[in-house]
């Protein structure tokens, strides 16, 4: 097992070093002259605003939930979709009526709404429609 | 939320005054889109421009953001101000024109005839017939010219790169064109009050010819790319979107107003040089979205091409500027060989055309942007007295800031190209 | 040392050339030819004064961005704003270990390769993100959001259209995958899959009609607006090696990887090395395509908006996604 993923260690290794490496460099070899101005954060030339940390309102928030359960989900399919025909009929229908409901259940949350963020917010406004 | 907490959050270093009371006139707006309370303060405030690779020179839109929506928004336009009003009642009609130029430089042409038709108005002078069509090829040439960089720039502002390269392919061939005719390729300075500074060369006439024979190809090409594009259709249908009532409110005039369905164009209600002779439709479409202004625009390049053809056939020869020497600069030929035409000239060039004191004009004419207009009083010497320029732009603009709220902030560089305002214009 | 087999060392002689002589040159090509096929799209002649042709024009590049000023903008998290350009570059150069280039060419064959694939290709949204928040500059942070956004909706298509290909490979090797193609490429048994695979990989890549991360029409620099010198360096050589990537994976998942057409039928039998370097061409010249392919798509069509993109990964690409992998599971089924 050791030996299977020892040369991806490796790979990893060199990969930090190589990209370390590259940004070090221009670290030593280019000048170094701050100032305030040079260190504002950009926003088109005025004075920004607030900060870019204060809470932000994140519309696609619904989404990424449903992301992380259908993610894992994906992730059932992937070792069946290796072996299931080995496995026999009864796994296989199983796995066609976990599918179709993972499908379902897609199809019901588009249809309520969970893209329609960027018209109105998921309340009240959401359900008059 | 009150002065205070405004400059919390800003400690502007200068024009103190002017930046705390913008925030809070963008704090203060009321909007049309009905606005959920915002009780976890989530809301961002971002300035898009002065300083900003899409808003078309230095425009800069105020915006609070929920998400990636845009909830309200303010336009702070004058980055640009250079007074051109007040330079010009210290010029002579004629010294006033290169300023001109410099206001919508992107149809520089347009302008120059908007001045030259105003001052003519005041002053009573009738243009020879081939320095009016001459002039017409020229504003037409220039519209097109405009429409070109309003093309590029809309479609670059939506993604496609490589548009803009196109468009100024075809924009190059016009400056190549007035650089025969006028003598420049992008300030022109070509009309005179009184007709024309000079004659069409054998040379810009065939490239004329060559060009308008060639460009609805590339329209056609350009259509075949854009009009079927899913993506481009999808960025473009329903955005930024205004009725007509609104468009007339705000005074809001050219392709924006045809795009929601009022055919006003001055070239056919208020006809000036010889549009009443020309045969050609006045495109509009009634979605008034950013589509809507796109299928306008591309329409009204090909009817530009059809009145340059129908100029070119028109023209006969004849003389190309008034030969009245109070009103319009005599020719080279009576300056360099006779007495009377050197004092003339410069007479011409100290004092200029003398309206009658006391009178004052309206005169506008369709510039590409929409109606450009000189509104001049006269003292009865060769300065205006006063002279006001309503720019396209600047009216223009005032839509963008209604049609702004509500919409995506990948939008905001969409309907600004849409709109297409040139700040040099706006600002004045 | 018992450690050091044949085997490693075969492994790491792969990996050198993997990483330091094909993928890092391979963006610096890329980058040339981004540039040269931009020109010809645009009827220009694109650069031509450094070297031959304008070849050294990327080298000279990466040097005047090592010669800039690094700066770090104070307000920012200085400690994230400097690892975020790392993450990208690791994680493309991390990819290339289960690629197979030729016949046991593959730096390591492991029997979850695909799913090694997934995983590391994903991670470099984490540099993006990273940097639009370590920046404390607004444009950034909407960028780095636009890119969490751009990876929920487009990993899962592309998880289900790989899955159908592990479904007619049998395997989770990604050697495997590409010896199940030998004959039949799976872009003929499963188009679908092939379409779905090669949006979510522009959509991944961060490119046109994906790019608005950085679109700079309206984010003006997107995430990396507050990164300069070799930082903003490291993000642009990370997209480029990420085209490349992506072009490798859509060639080894559906277009046969290192086989040429129907290969068995007509190929004779060759020597093992001129096997290996028959091998490593087609597998190249199958990259260089969609190469290509990425760069044309970039200079040609305009930007979808961001909640286009989210409509048309969650309520078009995934519903059919799921749908193509339940009838490639019937009818594999049935078939036997």
């Amino acid at each position: 097992m050791f030996e299977l993923y020892f040369p991806i260690l490796l790979l990893l290794g060199l990969a930090v070093v190589l990209a370390l490496a590259l940004m070090l460099l221009s670290r030593y070899l280019g000048p170094h002259r701050p100032n305030k101005p040079k260190l504002m954060p950009y926003e088109s030339g005025m004075d920004p605003y607030g900060q870019a940390k204060d809470r932000y309102s994140v519309s696609f928030f619904l989404v990424a939930v449903e992301f992380i359960v259908f993610d894992l989900e994906v992730v059932f399919i992937y070792p069946w979709a290796v072996t299931y025909r080995d496995l026999g009929p009864e796994s296989f229908w199983s796995m066609m009526v976990f599918i179709t409901i993972l499908l379902l259940g897609l199809i019901y949350t588009l249809k309520k709404g969970t893209l329609d963020w960027d018209s109105k917010p998921q309340t009240a406004s959401a359900a008059q429609k | 939320m009150s002065n205070d907490s405004i400059s919390d959050k800003l400690q502007p270093k200068f024009q103190k005054e002017h930046q705390l009371a913008y925030y809070k006139a963008l704090e203060d707006k009321h909007t049309t889109i009905d606005l959920e309370h915002d009780p976890l303060g989530t809301r961002m405030i971002l300035n898009m421009g002065p300083q900003h690779p899409a808003t078309h020179g230095v425009l800069r839109v105020l915006t609070e953001l929920n998400g990636e929506k845009i909830v309200k928004n303010k336009l702070d336009i004058g980055y640009l101000h250079r007074g051109v009003e007040k330079i010009a009642e210290n010029k002579t009609y004629q010294e006033f024109m290169p300023y001109t130029d410099r206001m919508d430089y992107l149809s520089p042409y347009s302008n120059n005839v908007a001045l030259c038709t105003a001052v003519e108005k005041i002053a009573g002078i009738e243009v020879p017939e081939r320095a009016q069509y001459i002039r017409m090829v020229g504003a037409e040439l220039a519209r097109i010219s405009s429409h070109l960089l309003w093309l590029g720039t809309m479609v670059m502002d939506a993604g496609a790169i490589s548009f803009f390269i196109w468009t100024f392919r075809e924009r190059e061939r016009i400056y190549d064109i007035f650089d025969d005719f006028a003598g420049h390729r992008f300030t022109v300075s070509h009309s005179r009050i009184g007709g024309v500074a000079s004659d069409l060369t054998p040379e810009a006439l065939e490239k004329i010819r060559v060009f308008i024979a060639q460009f609805p190809d590339e329209i056609r090409d350009w259509k075949k790319l854009l009009n079927r594009n899913r993506i481009f259709i999808d960025r473009n249908k329903d955005v930024g979107t205004i009725t007509y009532e609104e468009a007339i409110a705000l005074g809001m005039s050219g392709a924006n107003i045809r795009a929601t369905g009022i055919a006003y164009d001055i070239r056919k209600v208020e006809p000036y040089l010889k549009y009443a002779e020309m045969d050609f439709e006045v495109p509009t479409r009634l979605e008034g979205d950013n589509l809507a202004r796109y299928f306008v625009r591309m329409e009204e390049m090909s009817e530009s091409v059809k009145i340059i053809e129908q100029c070119l056939a028109r023209m006969q020869k004849g003389p190309i500027r008034v030969d009245n020497a109070k009103k319009s600069y005599p020719s080279k030929d009576e300056v360099y060989y006779s007495m009377e035409g050197l004092i003339h000239d410069f007479m011409m060039t100290d004092t200029g055309v003398c309206p009658p004191a006391g009178v004052e004009c309206y005169h506008a004419v369709e510039a590409p942007k929409g109606e450009l207009g000189y509104y001049i009083q006269s003292d009865g010497t060769g300065h205006p007295w006063r002279l006001k320029v309503k720019s396209p732009s600047f009216s223009n603009l005032q839509g963008l800031e209604t049609i702004l709220d509500g919409q995506m902030l990948a939008d905001t560089v969409v309907v600004i190209g849409g709109i297409d305002p040139v700040m040099g214009e706006a600002d004045k | 040392m018992e450690l050091f087999t044949p085997e490693l060392i075969k492994s790491i002689l792969v990996m050198l050339g993997a990483t330091l002589g094909f993928l890092l040159p391979s963006a610096a090509v890329v980058v040339y030819a981004e540039r040269r096929v931009a020109a010809f799209i645009q009827n220009r002649v694109g650069p031509n004064r450094v070297g031959p042709f304008g070849l050294l024009q990327p080298f000279a590049d990466v040097l005047k961005l090592i010669m800039k000023e690094d700066v770090t903008p104070t307000q920012g998290n200085r400690m994230l704003h400097t690892l975020a350009p790392l993450v990208p570059v690791v994680t493309a150069l991390m990819t290339v270990a289960v690629i197979p280039f030729g016949d046991g060419l593959v730096v390591a064959n492991l029997n979850v390769g695909v799913l090694y694939l997934l995983a590391v290709a994903s991670l470099s949204v984490y540099g993006v993100t990273m940097a639009g928040w370590a920046s404390n500059s607004k444009y950034s942070l909407l960028g780095g959001l636009r890119s969490a956004a751009q990876m929920v909706s487009y990993e899962l298509p592309m998880g289900m259209a790989v899955a159908s290909v592990a479904l007619l490979a049998s395997s989770l090797s990604v050697v495997d995958v590409v010896n199940a193609q030998a004959m039949w490429w799976f872009i003929f048994l499963n188009p679908i899959g092939a379409v779905i695979f090669i949006v979510a990989s522009f959509a991944e890549a961060n490119r046109t009609p994906f790019d608005l991360v950085e679109a700079e029409q309206e984010l003006v620099g997107g995430f990396h607006t507050e990164y300069s010198s070799m930082k903003f360096g490291m993000f642009f050589l990370a997209e480029y090696m990420h085209v490349v990537i992506a072009s490798m994976l859509i060639s080894t998942f559906f277009f046969g990887g290192y086989h040429l057409p129907f290969a068995p039928l007509w190929l004779p039998e060759l020597s093992p090395f001129l096997k290996g370097v028959l091998d490593i061409h087609v597998f190249l010249a199958k990259t260089v395509f969609w190469i290509f392919v990425f760069i044309w798509v970039r200079w040609t069509i305009p930007r979808f908006k961001f909640d286009q993109l989210m409509r048309l990964g969650w309520s078009r690409l995934l519903p059919l996604s799921i749908v193509n992998f339940m009838v490639i599971a019937i009818v594999l089924y049935l078939i036997g």
